[in-house]
C-alpha cells in the first residue's frame, strides 16, 4: 500500500536546502514519520510483533495470521472511509461525522435483504451483489441528504451531518424492527473473512480494488481538480463555470458509496450487527486519517494517498495499543491526545510561531558571530 | 420587479424586529403551540402541572448544558464535548463518594474542576491557536469518554447519605398540586437541581444582556474583525466563552448526577446533540452573533415536549426519540438557513 507518491511540489528542487528540510516539506512526511516511529517502537519492544505465520482457521483452511496481516485487514473499512472523507473535506472544508451511523444503516439494509426479513437465515434469500447494491443506494441517499444540507442550505458540514449522527443508528435499528438478524450462510462471510483456498483476507483485496478505482477516477476524470478548486474558492470556481454546489453534493454521495462498502465489509466479518456498537467512533478515526495524511481540514488541496497511509498508521497504532492490553473502551482517550498533538502541530498559528522562533535563533547566531 | 415590490413591506417588518427577538418569539410560540395542542388533543398526563414540572426535573442538567452551548455558539464556535464531560463528572463524583469517602463539597469541587480543566485546554486551543472548535471538542469528547471508563468501567451506585438527602429533596410548588385517584392531595414539586438550573439561566441572561463581557460575545460572533476594531480582545472573549461553556458542562454534570444518583458510562450520552438541538430551536444561529439563553430554555422545553408527545402517541421505542430530535434539528436548521438566505438577498 505504500506506493511511493510524488507530490508535484516536491519535484521542484531547491538545491540550496538541506535534504532533511526538503523531506519535512513533503506532505507525506508526517504519516511516514509516524509509521516509522511505530515500527521502530515495536521492533525495540517486541520484534515478534512482525511475525507472520500460516495457521488453520476454523474451517480448516490454511490462512496467514499475524499482527501485520491483522493491521492490513482491519484497516480496510477505515481506508475506504478515509478516501471518501478526503474528498468531502477537500470540497466542503468540513467533515462528515455521520459515517459510523450510516455504516450501521448500510449493514442493517444489507442484512435485512440477505435475511429476507427473518431474524436468522441459513441461506441467503437474495443475490449478494443485489443486496450490496441496495445498501449502496440507501447510503447514497443519506449522503445526498447530508450533501444537500451542506451545499444548498449552507449549513456547516459537521452540524449538518450531526443530524444523521444522531438519527443514523436509530434508523438502522428501525429498518430491522430492532431485531438483530444473523446470517449463517458461509458465502456471505467470504467478503469479510477469507475466500476458500486463498490465505489472504478478502477485505485487503476489496480495499486494493477501491484504491485502484479511485486512482483511475482521479487520473482520468476532472473530479479531483474540480473538488480542489471548489474547496479553495467556491466563488471563483462558480465564475469559471463550475457548479460548486453540485460538486459538493457529489462528494457526499461518493462518500455514501464508500460508507456502504465499509459497512458491508464490517457486517460480513461476523454475519450479524449490533446497532449501537458497530463502527463506533470510526468517524473520529476517519477524520484523523485525513489530518494525518497532511490534508488541510479546512479544505482545498488534498492528497488521497496521504489519507490512505494515515488510515493504516491509525490501525497500526490501534493494534499496538491492543497488544499492550489497553482496554478498547479507554482507547478513545489515547487517540484524542494524538489528535490534539497533530492538530496543534499543523495549526497555522503554531507553524508561523515555530518559523518565527527559527528565524529568531538564526538572527541570534548571526549577532553572536558578528560580535 | 413586481415580485420584489410586493415583498418589500414584509421585509421591512422583518427588519424592525431584530434577529434575536424574532427567533425567540418563534421558539416561544412553537413551545406554547406544542404544549397546548398536547393538552387539547392528548389530554391525560399533559393536563397535570406536575407533568410540566417533570420536564424540568428530568432536564435540569440539559438546560445548563444548552445555555453553555448557546454562549459558545453566539461567539461562532461549537462544543460537542459537553455530554461526555457530564458523564465524566458523574463517574468521578460517584467514585469519590463511594470509594474515597468524599462529601457533597468535594463532588461540587470535582465537577467544576473537571469542567474548568476542559474549558481551559479547549479554549486555549480554539481561541489562541485558532484550531477548528469542532475538531478540538471532538477530541475533548473522546478524551472524556475514554477517561470515564478509565475512572470506572462498572456503573457506580451512590449510597452516601448526605448526597441522597440532597437528591431526594423536593421543593413544593404551591398551588399546583392535584388530587390523585383516592382523593388525596399530592403537592407539585421540583428537585433541587431545577432551582440551580433556573438561577443559572437568569444569571446568564443578565450577563449576556447587560455586561461588557456578554455584549462582546455577540460582537465577536457577529463579526470578528469589526469586534477587533472596536477594541474587543477577540481571542480572550472566545477563550472565556469556552471556559464558561465547559464550566457549565461541569455544573450540568453535577445536576445530572443529583438527578440519577449513579455514575455510569451511558450517563449524558447524546446530551451534546440535545444541547445543540435545543440551542438551535431556541434561535441561536450557528453562524454566531445571534442567540439568547431564554430562547435556549424554551428550546429545551420544546424538544422535550415533542419527545413526550411522540412517546405518548405510541411510538415509545427508544429509537423514536433520537429520530425526533434529529428531525427537529433538521427542520430548524433549514428554517434558519432560509431566514439567513432571505436576509442576505434583501440586503442586496
Amino acid at each position: 500500500m505504500t506506493t511511493p507518491v510524488k507530490d508535484p511540489e516536491t519535484k521542484v528542487k531547491r538545491p540550496d536546502e538541506p535534504l532533511f528540510k526538503r523531506l519535512v516539506r513533503q506532505q507525506l512526511f508526517i504519516p511516514v514519520a509516524a509509521l516509522a516511529l511505530l515500527v521502530i517502537f515495536n521492533l525495540i519492544a517486541d520484534p515478534s510483533f512482525f511475525a507472520v505465520s500460516i495457521k488453520e482457521n476454523s474451517l480448516g483452511n490454511p490462512v496467514l495470521s499475524g499482527n501485520i496481516i491483522s493491521v492490513l485487514d482491519n484497516a480496510s473499512e477505515l481506508v475506504i472511509l478515509a478516501i471518501g472523507m478526503t474528498l468531502v473535506t477537500a470540497s466542503s472544508g468540513g467533515q462528515d461525522i455521520s459515517v459510523g451511523a450510516t455504516m450501521a444503516i448500510a449493514g442493517s439494509v444489507i442484512l435485512r435483504m440477505v435475511c429476507g426479513g427473518q431474524v436468522t437465515a441459513d441461506v441467503m434469500q437474495m443475490n449478494l451483489l443485489l443486496a450490496v447494491l441496495i445498501g449502496i443506494a440507501a447510503t447514497m441517499c443519506f449522503g445526498a441528504f447530508n450533501g444537500a444540507l451542506v451545499a444548498y442550505f449552507n449549513i456547516q458540514p459537521m452540524v449538518a451531518t450531526l443530524i444523521m449522527y444522531t438519527a443514523g443508528r436509530s434508523i438502522a435499528a428501525w429498518i430491522n424492527n430492532n431485531q438483530l438478524p444473523i446470517i449463517n450462510d458461509l458465502t456471505f462471510k467470504y467478503a469479510g473473512t477469507f475466500l476458500p483456498g486463498i490465505p489472504v483476507p478478502t477485505p485487503i483485496f476489496i480495499t486494493a480494488l477501491v484504491i485502484l478505482l479511485f486512482w483511475l477516477v482521479l487520473k482520468f476524470t476532472t473530479l479531483g481538480i474540480y473538488t480542489q478548486s471548489v474547496g479553495i474558492n467556491a466563488n471563483s470556481s462558480r465564475l469559471n463555470g463550475l457548479d460548486p454546489k453540485f460538486i459538493k453534493l457529489l462528494t457526499y454521495v461518493i462518500l455514501g458509496v464508500c460508507v456502504a462498502l465499509a459497512g458491508f465489509i464490517r457486517v460480513s466479518r461476523s454475519g450479524s450487527i449490533n446497532y449501537s456498537r458497530i463502527a463506533e467512533n470510526i468517524e473520529m478515526d476517519a477524520i484523523l486519517a485525513v489530518a494525518l495524511g497532511g490534508n488541510a481540514l479546512s479544505g482545498g488541496k488534498f492528497n488521497i494517498y496521504g489519507s490512505i497511509l494515515g488510515a493504516y498508521v491509525i490501525q497500526f497504532l490501534t493494534t499496538t495499543l491492543y497488544k499492550y492490553e489497553v482496554p478498547s473502551t479507554a482507547l478513545p482517550a489515547y487517540k484524542a491526545v494524538v489528535v490534539i498533538l497533530l492538530v496543534v502541530l499543523s495549526a497555522p498559528v503554531v507553524r508561523s510561531k515555530m518559523a518565527g522562533l527559527r528565524l529568531q535563533s538564526k538572527a541570534d547566531k548571526m549577532t553572536k558571530e558578528a560580535k | 420587479m413586481t415580485t420584489t415590490a410586493s415583498k418589500a413591506p414584509r421585509l421591512k417588518a422583518h427588519r424592525d424586529v431584530s434577529d434575536t427577538n424574532l427567533l425567540l418569539i418563534i421558539t416561544v410560540v412553537v413551545f406554547f403551540a406544542l404544549y397546548l395542542s398536547a393538552v387539547v388533543f392528548l389530554g391525560g398526563g399533559f393536563t397535570k402541572p406536575q407533568n410540566f414540572l417533570n420536564i424540568l426535573n428530568n432536564n435540569a442538567s440539559l438546560i445548563v448544558l444548552a445555555c453553555g452551548m448557546s454562549i459558545v455558539m453566539i461567539t461562532g464556535g461549537i462544543d460537542i464535548s459537553v455530554g461526555a464531560v457530564t458523564s465524566l463528572v458523574c463517574m468521578a463524583g460517584a467514585v469519590n463518594l463511594e470509594q474515597q469517602g468524599g462529601n457533597m463539597l468535594t463532588v461540587i469541587l470535582i465537577g467544576l474542576g473537571i469542567g474548568l480543566a476542559f474549558g481551559l485546554v479547549q479554549g486555549y486551543l480554539v481561541a489562541y491557536l485558532e484550531i477548528q472548535p469542532f475538531i478540538v471538542s471532538l477530541a475533548g469528547m473522546f478524551f472524556a469518554k475514554g477517561m470515564t471508563t478509565i475512572v470506572s468501567k462498572e456503573p457506580v451506585r451512590v449510597t452516601h447519605e448526605g448526597f441522597l438527602a440532597v437528591k431526594e429533596a423536593r421543593i413544593i410548588v404551591p398551588g399546583l398540586g392535584a388530587n390523585n385517584k383516592l382523593g388525596q392531595y399530592i403537592p407539585a414539586y421540583v428537585e433541587t437541581g431545577v432551582v440551580i438550573a433556573l438561577l443559572a439561566v437568569v444569571l446568564l441572561f443578565c450577563v449576556l444582556r447587560w455586561t461588557k463581557l456578554g455584549r462582546s460575545f455577540y460582537a465577536v460572533g457577529g463579526n470578528n474583525q469589526s469586534a477587533n476594531m472596536l477594541g474587543i480582545n477577540v481571542h480572550r472573549t472566545k477563550f472565556l466563552a469556552h471556559v464558561l461553556c465547559s464550566l457549565l458542562a461541569g455544573l450540568g454534570g453535577i445536576l445530572y448526577f443529583l438527578h440519577v444518583g449513579s455514575g455510569d458510562v451511558a450517563n449524558g450520552a447524546g446530551d451534546e446533540m440535545n444541547a445543540i438541538a435545543s440551542s438551535i430551536i431556541g434561535g441561536t444561529l450557528l453562524t454566531g452573533g445571534v442567540g439568547n439563553v431564554a430562547g435556549t430554555f424554551f428550546g429545551v422545553l420544546s424538544l422535550n415536549t415533542i419527545k413526550r408527545i411522540v412517546s405518548s402517541l405510541g411510538f415509545d421505542e427508544a429509537w423514536w426519540s433520537n429520530i425526533t430530535v434529529a428531525a427537529m434539528l433538521c427542520l430548524f436548521l433549514v428554517i434558519q438557513s432560509i431566514v439567513l438566505l432571505r436576509k442576505n438577498t434583501s440586503k442586496q
